[in-house]
């Protein structure tokens, strides 16, 4: 469904992103896990064309979006709930949720909303609340049902788990795995990499823009350096 | 608290009062300290330095007086005024529909009331034409968040795009208006393209220097423009192309007072401007009302809460902040064609950073996105200067004083819109989820 091919990515004369070659498939929960500053964030927004490979190619569903303008990146089917959130605080969760849909056709609006109300019936109770007043993992639900409302085929998050205490990171994990088995593809970065690799297909080791190792979920978990890089010590 | 502290905390007020006091002499020295004859045609200056002295002399003892004051009862009456300001801002916002309908059938009376006269209805276009460059800013400033200190230009733009179509052309104001629209909305397209890439101060300083160009550039085209003479005799607009404005007929078309079948008074024109500018602005109004509620408003206040979220979200920042500054751009040339014609004549000085300035402060007093706030604004801007003309060279002061008390007063404007209702202080995130 979506393949890196030798992906470069620079901020100024930084590279951030140093030839990376990543595939997702249809119906997959992909996972990149890597430290701080490894380029995971930037993985991700490559993907949105913000900012755009240097070289390489991105392709989703065969066709090359390399250097797509962002909005037609959405409209083609993939969505973003992006690092550290970024809701907007000022406005209300229903008009959040607008915000989602603002490249899709308004015909489509209100089935959208009920169905991501049903997923997060948290939301629905706050709808009328303040985007800066929600709690942390409100705030997470509420941009993944914004990600969600842009009607994406693929879903892209950037450390959801950032912040949130245990039970509502399992809670948001929980939702992730509902969300895939209804058919959407996802494609998860996370520090969180225990929590990453028991729930993903796939899993992607990224250290300092290169992609080191790859695999399932278990062999990754399973890998003594996986293990002692991500998971000594916690959880 | 012993009594040495007390006394070092009088000499740091004293010392901060004495400094004020030497500032203000260093100030008032150049522009109080001499007074300017004309003799013969050559300047000449007589000293007085006694202003100076009391310059001085007030600073020191008001800056005294305040300091004291701010450490006994300050604190709480301003709280307490404060927090009646507060309630009376939730009073009107509650109410805000009924106010609207109040405010609007006041100005659809006015004119057939017997207040209304050739200065009192001059007085009210003026007011309107600052609330509809208000509206107009306010979706650039309080909707999209884009600082744009040169507003200015874009009236200009209207009002020389309708005079010079006007008298060189010869169309009718109801063919220019829209045109004048349309040049001003392409100027806010070409400012826009290399600027919205810049944000807050820079976005302003360029703004700035773009109010400033414009007005430059008309001032010296002189071929053009007429340089600083301006344009004069700038045709009057008719009643819908249907009658004019003046005891006989003109152009073949018949006299107002004669198509409506009533007698003639020099009123009746002043009239038809008060209501073709309270249309013009309601436009403005009704139109940021909807767009407010569209996609592309919606937009605009995203993109000034977080830009990166927008655009993750697909929403075009620079296509996003283009059409905000080019829809208040047409609304400002709209304005300008409006001011034109009334006026019959234009120069470059009616469009100087001063116009910028004051329509800012109208939006910025008005509480940022507030469209009754802009218009309450616009009142108490244009009208008080008006109404305290009495107090003759210490009229800007007064007004200086009282701008700054209101913003002390009421720091978000005297209508903010969309106040964070802040809740508890980081919410408990552990708590979170049960
Ligand atoms: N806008 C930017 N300008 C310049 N350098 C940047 C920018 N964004 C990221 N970088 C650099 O690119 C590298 C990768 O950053 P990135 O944000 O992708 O890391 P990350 O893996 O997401 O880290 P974290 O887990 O802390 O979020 C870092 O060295 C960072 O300093
Ligand atoms: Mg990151």
């Amino acid at each position: 469904m979506l393949k890196f091919d030798g992906v470069h990515t620079h901020y100024g004369n930084i590279e951030a992103l140093k030839g990376i070659d990543i595939k997702i498939n249809q119906g997959e929960i992909v996972t990149l896990i890597g430290a701080n500053g490894a380029g995971k964030t930037t993985t991700l927004m490559t993907l949105m064309g913000i900012p755009q490979a240097s070289k390489g190619t991105v392709t989703f569903e065969g066709e090359d979006i390399t250097h797509k303008a962002t909005d037609k990146i959405v409209s083609n089917g993939i969505a973003v709930s992006p690092e550290g959130r970024r809701i907007f605080p000022r406005m209300t969760v229903y008009e959040n949720l607008q915000m989602g849909a603002i490249t899709t056709k308004p015909e489509y609006f209100d089935a959208d909303l009920k169905k991501v109300l049903g997923l997060f019936p948290r939301l629905e109770e706050r709808i009328d609340q303040r985007g800066g007043t929600l709690s942390g993992g409100e705030q997470q639900m509420l941009a993944i049902g914004r990600a969600l409302m842009a009607r994406p085929r693929l879903l892209l998050m950037d450390e959801p788990s950032l912040g949130l205490a245990p039970l509502v990171v399992r809670q948001i994990f929980e939702i992730i795995k509902e969300i895939n088995e209804q058919g959407m593809t996802v494609f998860l970065v996370e520090q969180n990499a225990f929590h990453a690799l028991k729930l993903a297909h796939r899993g992607y080791v990224l250290v300092n823009g290169e992609v080191t190792m790859s695999g399932t979920g278990e062999e990754l978990l399973a890998s003594s350096e996986v293990r002692a890089a991500y998971l000594e010590g916690g959880h | 608290m012993s009594v040495n502290n007390q006394k070092n905390d009088m000499l740091a007020l004293l010392k901060d009062a004495g400094i004020a006091g030497l500032i203000a002499a260093a100030l008032a020295l150049p522009l109080a300290g001499f007074k300017t004859f004309d003799v013969n045609g050559t300047l000449t200056a007589e000293p007085r330095f006694h202003w100076v002295l009391v310059a001085a002399i007030v600073t020191f003892v008001g800056r005294f007086t305040i300091s004291i004051g701010q450490r006994t009862f300050f604190s709480s009456f301003s709280k307490a005024a404060g927090s009646s300001a507060g309630s009376i801002g939730a009073f009107i916002k509650k109410n805000q529909t009924t106010l609207a309908i109040l405010l609007l059938t006041a100005a659809i009376i006015f004119p057939f009331s017997p207040m209304a006269n050739r200065h009192s209805l001059d007085l009210a276009v003026y007011v309107l034409i600052y609330v509809m460059l208000g509206w107009g800013l306010n979706i650039v400033v309080g909707l999209a968040g884009l600082l744009d200190l040169g507003y200015v230009a874009f009236y200009a733009v209207g009002a020389y795009s309708y005079a010079l179509l006007a008298t060189n052309f010869d169309l009718s104001f109801w063919i220019c208006l829209p045109m004048a629209g349309i040049f001003a909305a392409s100027f806010g397209v070409i400012l826009g393209f290399p600027v919205l890439r810049l944000r807050g101060d820079y976005l302003a300083i360029v703004t700035l220097g773009f109010g400033e160009i414009i007005r430059v550039v008309l001032l010296n085209w002189y071929s053009l423009t007429g340089g600083p003479d301006g344009i004069s005799s700038i045709p009057k607009p008719t009643f819908f192309g249907m009658a004019v404005f003046s005891r006989n007929a003109q152009d073949g078309l018949p006299p107002f007072h004669e198509l409506m079948n009533i007698e003639y008074s020099t009123l009746n024109k002043f009239i038809f401007y008060y209501f073709l500018i309270l249309i013009l602005a309601l436009v403005t109004n009704f139109f940021t009302l909807r767009i407010r509620k569209l996609p592309v408003g919606r937009a605009w206040e995203a993109l000034r809460e977080d830009e990166i979220a927008c655009r993750s979200l697909g929403i075009n920042p620079t296509n996003t902040k283009l059409t905000a500054f080019a829809i208040g751009a047409m609304f400002a040339g709209f304005a300008g064609s409006f001011f034109a014609t009334r006026q019959g004549f234009i120069s470059p000085e009616s469009f100087t950073f001063i116009e910028s300035a004051i329509i800012l402060a109208i939006v910025v007093l008005g509480g940022m996105g507030s469209q009754v706030g802009v218009v309450i604004a616009a009142i108490v801007l244009v009208l008080g200067p008006e109404l305290i003309r009495e107090l003759q060279e210490f009229r800007m002061l007064a007004f200086g004083g009282a701008m700054v008390l209101i913003m002390v007063w009421r720091p978000r404007g005297l209508l903010a819109f969309r106040e964070p209702t802040l809740k508890l202080d980081g919410q408990d995130k552990k708590g979170d989820g049960t």
